[in-house]
């Protein structure tokens, strides 16, 4: 991955260690608050970063407010470095990726959805971008309906990588899937982390965290939890867990 | 007088059919007796009292005068029916703003057609039912487009943000929905006009025909009208389908929150 240098920003600055900076980030939508002055640093380099909470706690919010599908009413968000008000938003979402809670596949073949990603995407560039999604390439002309839960989350994966962000914003992205497709996202997540991709998740599944986090952000009630906070959290999602295994996402 | 004639009694006849509709509402515990009753009333006064403006407009031994007061007349139609659209559809963002837009678009090409190429002549006889009939339909199509396309949006949102998300411009994202809105908003006119004759025939050739003129020139008249309405609707559908959508998403290429329709 080829990283672009932070314009403005000297080589050294310790805010190019960060790859999203919230600096007393406020989100209100009509009277409701959903993001209560959170201040946080998400690190860069080839890591999975998650971000949990339970339903209405404001982690979706945060991970959209990267790509700004989300603005925030107060605060500043930075990314490596270079405030994101500045930033052109088409620009910074081909940098900055986004795979959301339930597969998006769009009408036509799994090459149509590829190439409203990129439209002058040759065969060897789509297939290139199946095989980094771990997506079969007999599947390139397949109608994208008809594809399984599991596979169409991974060609969304694959449409968004064809674009070459720089990182990946992951929504919840296994909500949806079944334990196995679960695993092999996780698994792929993972492996592209190694690669050296950066990447936030958005999840509410503390195993799942356990499984591919280096480091977690927990927030509740729109704010950043404490450690007592978070270690209330994380003990009563615990004993719900044992209840119900496969909760629904929150599209908070 | 022709044989078309109604009069007083036939009009109290009519009535009758008001009755049933009341008695049905009865029956079956609809409670809408009183709205029919209201809404009879209300178009009887109405009608009435068009019906003798119109006779102070429209002068059948001079049809030449007064042709300012039908132009004022026709824009009074098209305040109206923005005004009622903007009531009908409260939760389309702009509504007001954009009826009036999309019917005093869709009025000024259909009355240019109209009177450019003589297909009416410039008289109150003329501008006023022909018009009327135009901001009518038009009217329909505009409430109909404006919730179409919030309706749409609200149930693409995912669709169109993964667009957003991919880099595309507010305008590539929307416009998969907004085609689909715009199809929708045409559709049923263009099956209004491919069934006319065969499933019904409509009002102004029903009327002529009533009033005793030749069926053939009857449905020459009602033609032009039908493809008239036909245009009148393709340019509200679009005009209120754009300039709904380009409220719906701020200048940075974001899908604004949508308020749910009431009904």
């Amino acid at each position: 991955m080829q990283v672009r240098r932070v314009l403005g920003d000297g080589v050294g600055d310790t805010r190019a260690m960060s790859l999203f900076r919230f600096d007393r980030v406020s989100v209100r939508f009509g009277t409701t608050l959903v993001l209560d002055d959170v201040s946080a640093t998400i690190a860069d380099g080839g890591s999975i970063t998650c971000l949990l909470g339970p339903s209405g706690s404001g982690k979706s919010t945060m991970l959209r407010l990267c790509n700004r599908l989300e603005v925030p009413t107060e605060g500043c968000i930075r990314f490596r470095g270079a405030d994101l008000a500045d930033e052109d938003p088409l620009q910074l979402r081909r940098r900055v990726g986004m795979v959301f809670q339930r597969p998006t596949v769009f009408p036509g073949t799994v090459r149509d959805n590829l190439l409203v990603a990129s439209p002058d995407a040759s065969a060897e560039h789509c297939l290139a971008a199946l095989e980094r999604a771990h997506v079969q390439a007999r599947l390139l002309d397949r109608d994208a309906d008809a594809l399984s839960g599991g596979e169409a989350q991974r060609v969304c994966l694959a449409r968004t990588l064809i674009t070459e962000p720089e990182v990946l914003l992951m929504d919840e992205p296994t909500s949806a899937l079944d334990p196995a497709s679960t695993k092999g996202l996780e698994d792929l997540g993972s492996a592209l982390a190694a690669d050296g991709m950066p990447i936030v998740w958005v999840t509410h599944d503390l195993d799942q965290a356990d499984r591919i986090a280096a480091a977690r952000i927990v927030l509740t009630g729109g704010r950043i939890a404490d450690d007592h906070e978070a270690a209330h959290y994380f003990a009563g999602e615990e004993a719900d867990h044992r209840h119900e295994r496969s909760g629904e996402g929150d599209d908070d | 007088m022709t044989d078309g004639d109604v009069g007083w009694w036939g009009l109290a006849a009519s009535l009758v059919l008001v009755a049933i509709t009341v008695a049905i509402s009865t029956w079956r515990k609809l409670g809408l007796e009183r709205d029919v009753v209201v809404a009879v009333v209300r178009a009887g006064a109405q009608l009435l009292a068009v019906g003798y403006a119109l006779a102070l407009v429209i002068d059948p031994d001079h049809p030449k005068d007064n042709v300012p007061f039908a132009w004022a007349w026709l824009v009074f139609m098209v305040g109206f029916a923005a005004w009622t659209v903007s009531r009908r559809a409260p939760e389309v963002p702009g509504v007001a703003r954009l009826a009036l837009q999309a019917l005093g678009a869709s009025t000024l090409v259909t009355v240019a057609v109209i009177f450019g190429l003589g297909i009416f002549p410039v008289e109150p006889r003329a501008i006023i039912p022909v018009g009327g009939m135009m901001v009518g339909n038009a009217m329909s199509s505009t409430v109909v487009a404006g919730r179409r396309i919030l309706a749409e949006f609200s149930e693409k949102r995912p669709d169109v943000e993964a667009r957003l998300a991919l880099g595309q411009s507010w305008q590539e994202a929307s416009r998969p929905s907004l085609r689909a809105a715009l199809r929708t908003g045409m559709t049923s006119q263009i099956e209004t006009t491919k069934a006319v004759g065969l499933v019904f025939l409509p009002g102004a050739m029903t009327g002529l025909i009533l009033a005793g003129v030749d069926p053939v020139d009857a449905v020459l008249v009602q033609a032009s009208i039908m493809f008239l309405i036909l245009g009148a609707v393709a340019i509200n559908v679009v005009v209120i389908g754009t300039g709904v959508t380009k409220r719906l998403f701020t200048d940075d290429h974001r899908l604004v929150r949508i308020a749910r329709p009431a009904d």
